[in-house]
């Protein structure tokens, strides 16, 4: 099946010289949950802007479900939602008012039992016709969601959905981004918190300076790019690493109680089991180990310096 | 929507129904304070002045000033309602949703410029009536007295949407209908027939394209005018296709909407 959504040799220049994106690329799989990470003004918000109709691009083509943005853009946009970063609404609106404006907007004709239907999964209801200045932040963030929803997308940009988010909405909304995947929504995300990616993403692209420079499959991107670390707490503090270990790269804590082995996943020959025996022989001996996978913070941290 | 459609109507529903209720959401802003200041103008130029100039082309000063006051808010609120409807998005940032909606040009115009108009219209049937009360009338063109109204009011509604595109600011917002607008339509024969200036100053005045506006207007109600009615006709016209040159030209760059 085609992809739902297809990014071919995307540039942006912006009118002040700036170039926002360089030749991007990209498939997204119908279904999916597809993080975008980058660092503040990677570029994540100009292709999504392109992408939603918001900014004109200066080459490249886009098409959703087949639907080229510009020739199509009636059938192109229909199908998408967008979130984006910041809390834009009309403040003197109510709930129930701007959800159905946003509706109309995309041309749907008026449902107000799935409209409630939206504002009760986003826990808006009791709040229809508070105005939207009256809402707590918290409460704005799931407005703007509300109305991205209310036109009933297959697909979906959430642009940092849960920034300024505290931990039990962001939970939530995870829960909510988790329950659209279900029902067949693609959900393309940026985010800052890393975590978000890894908890939900099924696969994960990295933008820098305008340039997409990797997209994997998150669990084999942690696979093929993590590293796992295995501590162990000596028995009795060392003042250096034995001689007998120095093949090792280990690395000795300050105190001299704790050792660090770091090595691939891939690595063929991790070498866990001939360290411990080297250790035994070493005479070093050990209270408890544990290991630890990366996380894909960690590999996103080591993409960005691995950069020119 | 059905994306094979012509036009997405609902869009320009919803959008009109948003200005509409705007207007009657500051109804003391939007339609009670304009009443106020005709009322103290019938009051300073009406009585102060008509105490001294009795007549113009014989109709009594009151009743000549009518039309005069009606397009001069008329044009004032057509461009500040359509300037702030287009601008105001576009601060707050919710102007992403419009311009992400599968909503073409033309609909987009329509809705605001529409609205806009209306509310301005409505705006000139009250201050209509609110004169009434003041001054006998008589409208001896009742279907040019509302084909001005009308044609004004969307003449300046795109030419306030062209304003709130262009501004950066609340004080651009404003420049223009302040430094222009309004000396011009005070300059522009609402007050006075400009067969009553010195003789450079008349030639000077049918540069100002208000006049034609004005006396255009004021011949549907009387039927006298300081310069052809057909030449009013096809002034306001001219300014109109102006407009909607500027408002596609907006729209085929995306002239700060979309860069």
């Amino acid at each position: 099946m085609p992809s739902i959504l297809s990014i071919s040799g995307v540039s942006k220049t912006y009118a002040t010289g700036f170039t926002a994106l360089k030749e991007v690329s990209l498939d997204i799989e119908r279904g999916e949950i597809f993080a975008l990470l980058g660092p503040n003004g990677a570029g994540k918000t100009t292709l999504i802007s392109i992408v939603c109709g918001i900014v004109n691009r200066s080459s490249g083509t886009v098409t959703v479900d087949g639907h080229d943005i510009n020739k199509d853009y009636r059938a192109a946009r229909s199908l998408i939602g967008l979130v984006p970063q910041e809390l834009t609404i009309d403040a003197f609106e109510s709930v129930w008012a701007t959800v159905n404006y946003s509706r109309g907007l995309f041309g749907r004709p008026a449902n107000p039992a799935f409209v409630e239907k939206v504002l009760r999964d986003l826990s808006l209801w009791d709040k229809k016709d508070a105005k939207a200045i009256t809402l707590s932040g918290g409460m704005k963030r799931r407005l703007m969601i509300a109305k991205a929803l209310s036109h009933e997308p297959r697909v979906l940009f959430l642009d940092e959905p849960t920034a300024g988010v505290d931990v039990e909405l962001r939970q939530d909304m995870w829960a909510m981004v988790r329950r659209l995947r279900e029902d067949g929504v693609t959900i393309i995300l940026t985010t800052h918190y890393i975590e978000e990616a890894e908890a939900m993403a099924d696969r994960v692209g990295v933008i820098n300076r305008g340039e997409i420079i990797l997209v994997e499959d998150k669990a084999e991107l942690m696979l093929k790019l993590g590293r796992k670390e295995m501590r162990l707490e000596l028995r009795a503090p060392l003042g250096s690493v034995p001689e007998g270990l120095s093949n090792y790269a280990l690395e000795l804590s300050p105190d001299g109680n704790q050792l660090t082995y770091t090595y691939d996943n891939q690595s063929d020959r991790p070498g866990v089991a001939s360290l411990i025996r080297d250790l035994e022989a070493a005479g070093v001996q050990f209270r408890d180990l544990d290991t630890k996978n990366s996380s894909l913070e960690e590999i996103f941290v080591n993409l960005l310096r691995q950069e020119p | 929507m059905n994306p094979r459609a012509a036009m997405n109507l609902r869009a320009v529903w919803a959008i009109y129904r948003v200005e509409m209720a705007r207007a009657f959401r500051t109804v003391l802003q939007s339609i009670i304070s304009p009443v106020i200041s005709t009322s103290l103008y019938f009051v300073v130029f009406g009585s102060a002045i008509g105490s001294r100039i009795t007549e113009i082309d014989g109709i009594s000063y009151g009743a000549f000033i009518v039309p005069g006051l009606i397009m001069l808010s008329l044009l004032t609120q057509s461009i500040s309602n359509a300037s702030f409807a287009i601008y105001f998005p576009k601060f707050v940032g919710s102007i992403y949703e419009l311009l992400s909606a599968p909503v073409s040009y033309l609909e987009i115009v329509i809705a605001y410029v529409g609205g806009a108009a209306t509310k301005s219209i409505i705006l000139g049937l009250i201050i209509l009536a609110t004169a009434s009360l003041f001054v006998p009338l008589h409208i001896e063109h009742p279907f040019w007295m509302l084909a001005f109204l009308i044609l004004t009011a969307v003449t300046f509604s795109l030419f306030g949407f062209i304003i709130g595109i262009w501004a950066k600011s609340f004080e651009q917002l404003q420049l223009v209908p302040l430094l222009i607008v309004t000396p011009l339509t005070f300059l522009g024969g609402s007050f006075y027939s400009i067969h009553m200036l010195p003789g450079i100053w008349k030639t000077i005045t049918l540069f100002n394209p208000v006049v034609y506006l004005i006396s255009g207007f004021r011949w549907s109600f009387y039927g006298k005018a300081d310069v052809s009615v057909g030449i009013s006709l096809g002034m306001t016209l001219v300014f109109l296709a102006v407009c909607i040159a500027i408002v596609a030209w907006i729209f085929r760059t995306g002239y700060r909407l979309r860069n």
